[in-house]
C-alpha cells in the first residue's frame, strides 16, 4: 500500500486545504516574533520559510537565511506530545451532595489535529507514549481518543540541528513507520518540491485530490543520499552498546558527583524531552466548597515533592534527582516499556542551562564506570 | 503478575482507571491514637463483592482533600466488606478519620501486587511487621488462618512504638491463645505496666521458631526495619528468594502513568507494592533511587 | 532431664569450642531460676556472672528518678543475658530483672576470667563469642533510637 507521491509548493498548499476541509486543525512549526513553536497554521505563508536553528550546549538561536525550504527549522523547544498528551487535564469533577458526592465525568471531545512537520525522532516519541497510554494494561482514555484521531505529517531532517543524535538512537533522519504521511523537502535545479510516502488508509483518502506525479526511482535515490548526509551530519553522538548494563552497575559511581555540582534540578529536561511523561494530580475545590476537580498537569521528577511520602522525599539532592533523569532515559525506561527513553532530538542538550550533556555524561560514566 | 483492573466505571463503554467509584462507610474503628479502620460498601448498595488479593492497595478519594493510596487490610475471603487500616498523618487521612456512617468516599483499585500466598503452602511462614505495617500483612494472615492445615510453623513478629500503639489488639490476643500460631510483640519503648518484650522487631529474628530452610517470610514496615530484618533472616540462612518485602513510594495515579512511585526501573504500583527480595536486593541498597 | 553439659555442648553458641575448653565451662555452669520480678544483677554490681535463658525473659532496665525503671530491652528463650563480666571493669550498666519466671543457666563469670587470663586461648575463643552479641545488641539499639514508627510532626 505504501507508494509515493511527488508535488511542489501549490501542492503543499492543496494538502493543507483537503486536511481542513477534513475537519483536521493543522499544526505545524511558526516563528512569530523572533519565537519559533507549533501553532495553528493554515496557508504555506504561516510556514517558517527560510528559518533554520542553530542549536548547541545551552545554544538555541534563529536565523532567517535566504533558502526557500519551508522546513529547514528541525524542532523547537517544546515536542508534540502535547496535543495527544495534554498538559493539564481535568479527569473528573465531584460535585458535593448530602454526606457525600456525586462524580461529573468530563468527555474528550475529538478534536481532529493534522501535526504537521513533526520530525523522525519525535514520531518516535509519540511511538513510546502509544506504549504507555494506549497499548497498555490500563490505557489512558484522552490519549485513546486524541491519537486516533490525530493525523501525522513527518518530515525527514535533510538539516539536522547542532544538538541532534538520532542516528545513535535509530531514530532518524528518516521516518520509517507510523506516520500517515512521510515527506521529504527538496529543493534543487531549480526545483522545489515535496515527496510524501503514504503510511495509512486515511492518508490515501486525503492525498486524492492533490495535484501530483508519480515518483521516479532516482528521486527516491536521491532522498537515500540526502538521508547518508544528513546522517554525517550529527551534532552528537552516543554509543549505546550496553548502555544500560553499564548504568546500572555505576548507579553510585562518584562521576555523579561532577553533574550534581552543576545541576540546579530546573528541570528543563523534562520539559523539553518527547518521551517524559511524569505527571501529577491535584484536586481543586471552588470557593463555596460544592464542586471538586481532579485536574492532571504535566510534572517534573526535579521536583522536590516529586518522591514525597510521608516523612519526607526519597531524592532531594541533585545528585539523585539527576540520576534518576538520566537512568530513566538511558536505561530503566527501557525496561519499563521495551524502548530506549531517548530519541536522540538533542532538546536537553540544548535547554540545560548548565550546559549539561546528556551524550557527555554517558559516555563519561561508560569510560570511567565499573566494567564488571 | 498483572493485576487487571476492573473499576466497573465505564462510560461510553471504555473503561476510565482514573475515575473514582463511591463507596459508603460502614464503621470506622479508632484503633490506637493515630490509626483507624475504615469498614466500607459500594455506595449503590447492589454491587457485587470487591475482589482483591492480600497485600494490595486501593487509592482512596476524600471529597475535597484528595486521593491516597492506603493499604487494604481486611479478608480476601470476605470481599462483602472493604477495609483499610491507615494512620492520620496528612490532611486527607485526618479528614478520613472524621468520617461517620453512611459518608462517602472514593475508590479506585485494588492496584498492585500481591502477597504470594501460594508460596507459603507447605513452609514455614513468619510475618514480620513494623508499626502499620501489620495491615497488608494482617490480610495475608487471615488467609493463612483460614487454611491453617496447609502450612508449616506459623509466625507473627510484631514491633510496634509503645504498647498504646498496637494494633488489632483483640485479634492478636485471640491468634496468641491457639496451639498453632506463634505470636510475638515488641515495643521500641515501654511505658505504665508493660510487661511484655522490649526491642526492636529485628531482634526476635534470631530465636524465632522456623526452619531456615524451608521458609517464606513476608515483612512490612519502615524500610530501615525491612533492611534490618533481612539482614537477621539471611544470618539465619534464609534465601533472598524466601524473603518478600512491601516497597511504599510517593503514588498518585496507582495505574503506573504518573511515574511518581518510580524505584529504579520498577513501579512500586503496579510492579510492587509487593516485592521478592533478591529481584530487588541491589537497588534497595543504594540511597535515593 | 538433659543434664547441663548436654544443655551447653548444643546451644549455638559454644559451638566448635576444643573439648577442654567446654569441660571447663560446662564445670563453671549452674541452673538458676528468678522469679517475676526478681533481679537477676543490678547496675553497678560487679559483674561475675552471664546468663542463658532456658525459658522465660528477662528485662534490661535503667533507672531514672523521675520514671523509675525503664525497661530498654528485653531477651528471650535461647539469648544469651550479660557481657559486662568479659570487658573491665566487670561492673553491670544494668539491672536485669525476670519479666515473668525464668529459668536459666548461669555461667561463673569470675572463674571464667581467672583461667582466661592462664588460657588466652580461651579467652579468645569467648570473645570472639561475645562480640557479634554486642554487636548485635548495638545495632539493635540504634534502630530502636531511629523511632521508626513514631509521627512526624
Amino acid at each position: 500500500m505504501m507508494r509515493h507521491i511527488k508535488f511542489d509548493t501549490h501542492g503543499l498548499q492543496t494538502l493543507f486545504d483537503e486536511l481542513i476541509k477534513a475537519d483536521y486543525s493543522i499544526i505545524g512549526p511558526r516563528v512569530k516574533q523572533a519565537s519559533f513553536g507549533y501553532d495553528t497554521i493554515t496557508t504555506t505563508d504561516d510556514l517558517p520559510k527560510g528559518w533554520i536553528t542553530e542549536q548547541n550546549s545551552s545554544t538555541f538561536r534563529l536565523r532567517k537565511t535566504d533558502s526557500a525550504a519551508f522546513f529547514g527549522i528541525t524542532h523547537s523547544m517544546n515536542g508534540w506530545n502535547r496535543y495527544l498528551y495534554p498538559t493539564q487535564r481535568t479527569l473528573w469533577k465531584a460535585h458535593r451532595k448530602n454526606n457525600g458526592f456525586e462524580i461529573e465525568h468530563v468527555e474528550e471531545q475529538p478534536n481532529p489535529v493534522a501535526l504537521f512537520g513533526v520530525r523522525p525522532c519525535d514520531l518516535e516519541g509519540i511511538k513510546k507514549f502509544d506504549r504507555i497510554f494506549l497499548h497498555a494494561a490500563f490505557p489512558d482514555k484522552t490519549y485513546t481518543i486524541r491519537r486516533e484521531h490525530a493525523f501525522i505529517v513527518t518530515v525527514n531532517c535533510t538539516q539536522p540541528s547542532g544538538t541532534c543524535f538520532c542516528v545513535s538512537m535509530d531514530t532518524g533522519p528518516k521516518a520509517r513507520t507510523g506516520f500517515d504521511l512521510g515527506l521529504t523537502e527538496i529543493i534543487e535545479d531549480g526545483e522545489h518540491y515535496f515527496i510524501a510516502e503514504v503510511g495509512s488508509s486515511s492518508a490515501q483518502e486525503i492525498i486524492k485530490n492533490i495535484p501530483h506525479t508519480t515518483v521516479q526511482e532516482d528521486e527516491l535515490g536521491r532522498i537515500q543520499e540526502l538521508m547518508e548526509r544528513a546522517e554525517k551530519q550529527m551534532g552528537r553522538e552516543l554509543d549505546t552498546d550496553n548502555l544500560k548494563e553499564i548504568l546500572y552497575r555505576n548507579y553510585e559511581h562518584p562521576h555523579w558527583d561532577t553533574v550534581a555540582e552543576r545541576c540546579f534540578t530546573c528541570g528543563n529536561c523534562t520539559l523539553v524531552c518527547p518521551t517524559c511523561f511524569c505527571t501529577t494530580i491535584e484536586d481543586y475545590t471552588d470557593l463555596t466548597g460544592g464542586t471538586g476537580e481532579r485536574i492532571r498537569k504535566w510534572d517534573s521528577c526535579y521536583n522536590n515533592e516529586f518522591s514525597y511520602i510521608h516523612g519526607g522525599s526519597v531524592r532531594t539532592s541533585s545528585y539523585a534527582r539527576y540520576r534518576h533523569w538520566l537512568m530513566h532515559k538511558l536505561a530503566t525506561y527501557q525496561d519499563q516499556f521495551d524502548t530506549p527513553g531517548c530519541v536522540g532530538c538533542g532538546r536537553c542538550i540544548t535547554w540545560c542551562p548548565a550546559g549539561i550533556d546528556i551524550t557527555e555524561e554517558a559516555t563519561a560514566i561508560r569510560k570511567h564506570g565499573k566494567t564488571s | 503478575m498483572e493485576t487487571m483492573i476492573e473499576t466497573r466505571n465505564t462510560h461510553n463503554g471504555t473503561i476510565d482507571s482514573l475515575v473514582t467509584q463511591l463507596f459508603r462507610v460502614k464503621r470506622v474503628l479508632n484503633e490506637t491514637h493515630d490509626t483507624f479502620t475504615l469498614h466500607l460498601e459500594p455506595e449503590n448498595g447492589k454491587d457485587t463483592d470487591f475482589s482483591f488479593k492480600a497485600g494490595q492497595f486501593n487509592m482512596l478519594y476524600m471529597y475535597g482533600f484528595g486521593e491516597i493510596p492506603i493499604s487494604i487490610s481486611g479478608d480476601p475471603d470476605k470481599p462483602h466488606q472493604l477495609v483499610h487500616t491507615t494512620r492520620a498523618v496528612g490532611s486527607v487521612t485526618k479528614s478520613m478519620r472524621q468520617l461517620k456512617r453512611g459518608h462517602v468516599l472514593g475508590v479506585r483499585g485494588p492496584y498492585g501486587t500481591e502477597w504470594p500466598m501460594d508460596e507459603l503452602k507447605g513452609r514455614d511462614v513468619v510475618f514480620v511487621a513494623g508499626g502499620i505495617g501489620l495491615a497488608p500483612l494482617r490480610s495475608a494472615m487471615y488467609q493463612v488462618v483460614t487454611r491453617r492445615e496447609l502450612y508449616g510453623k506459623v509466625v507473627l513478629l510484631y514491633g510496634t512504638r509503645t504498647p498504646i500503639d498496637i494494633l488489632f489488639r483483640k485479634e492478636l490476643e485471640r491468634w496468641k491463645s491457639r496451639f498453632d500460631l506463634d505470636i510475638f510483640v515488641t515495643v521500641d519503648r515501654a511505658v505504665g505496666a508493660w510487661r511484655g518484650h522490649v526491642g526492636v522487631v529485628t531482634q526476635l529474628v534470631a530465636r524465632a521458631p522456623f526452619d531456615p530452610r524451608n521458609t517464606v517470610t513476608l515483612i512490612c514496615g519502615p524500610e530501615v526495619m525491612m533492611r534490618f530484618s533481612i539482614i537477621e533472616f539471611e544470618k539465619r540462612g534464609v534465601t533472598p528468594d524466601r524473603i518478600y518485602v512491601s516497597m511504599e513510594r510517593n503514588m498518585k495515579c496507582g495505574i503506573g502513568h504518573c511515574g511518581h512511585c518510580q524505584f529504579g526501573p520498577s513501579f512500586v504500583c503496579k510492579d510492587g507494592p509487593v516485592y521478592r527480595y533478591d529481584k530487588i536486593n541491589k537497588l534497595i541498597d543504594i540511597r535515593e533511587v | 532431664m538433659e543434664n547441663l553439659g548436654s544443655i551447653l555442648k548444643k546451644h549455638p553458641f559454644f559451638e566448635g569450642l576444643e573439648d577442654n575448653h567446654i569441660d571447663f565451662i560446662v564445670g563453671c555452669a549452674a541452673n538458676a531460676r528468678f522469679k517475676t520480678g526478681e533481679f537477676l544483677f543490678r547496675e553497678g554490681h560487679e559483674a561475675n556472672y552471664f546468663f542463658l535463658v532456658r525459658e522465660g525473659l528477662v528485662n534490661l532496665e535503667i533507672y531514672s528518678p523521675q520514671k523509675g525503671a525503664i525497661t530498654v530491652q528485653s531477651l528471650g528463650e535461647g539469648e544469651i543475658v550479660g557481657w559486662s563480666w568479659i570487658i573491665s571493669p566487670y561492673q553491670w550498666r544494668f539491672d536485669a530483672r525476670a519479666a515473668e519466671d525464668t529459668r536459666l543457666i548461669a555461667l561463673d563469670g569470675k572463674c571464667l576470667r581467672d583461667k582466661c587470663n592462664q588460657d588466652p586461648s580461651l579467652g579468645y575463643e569467648l570473645l570472639k563469642r561475645f562480640a557479634p552479641i554486642i554487636e548485635q545488641r548495638l545495632v539493635a539499639t540504634k534502630i530502636q533510637l531511629l523511632d521508626l514508627y513514631g509521627n512526624d510532626d
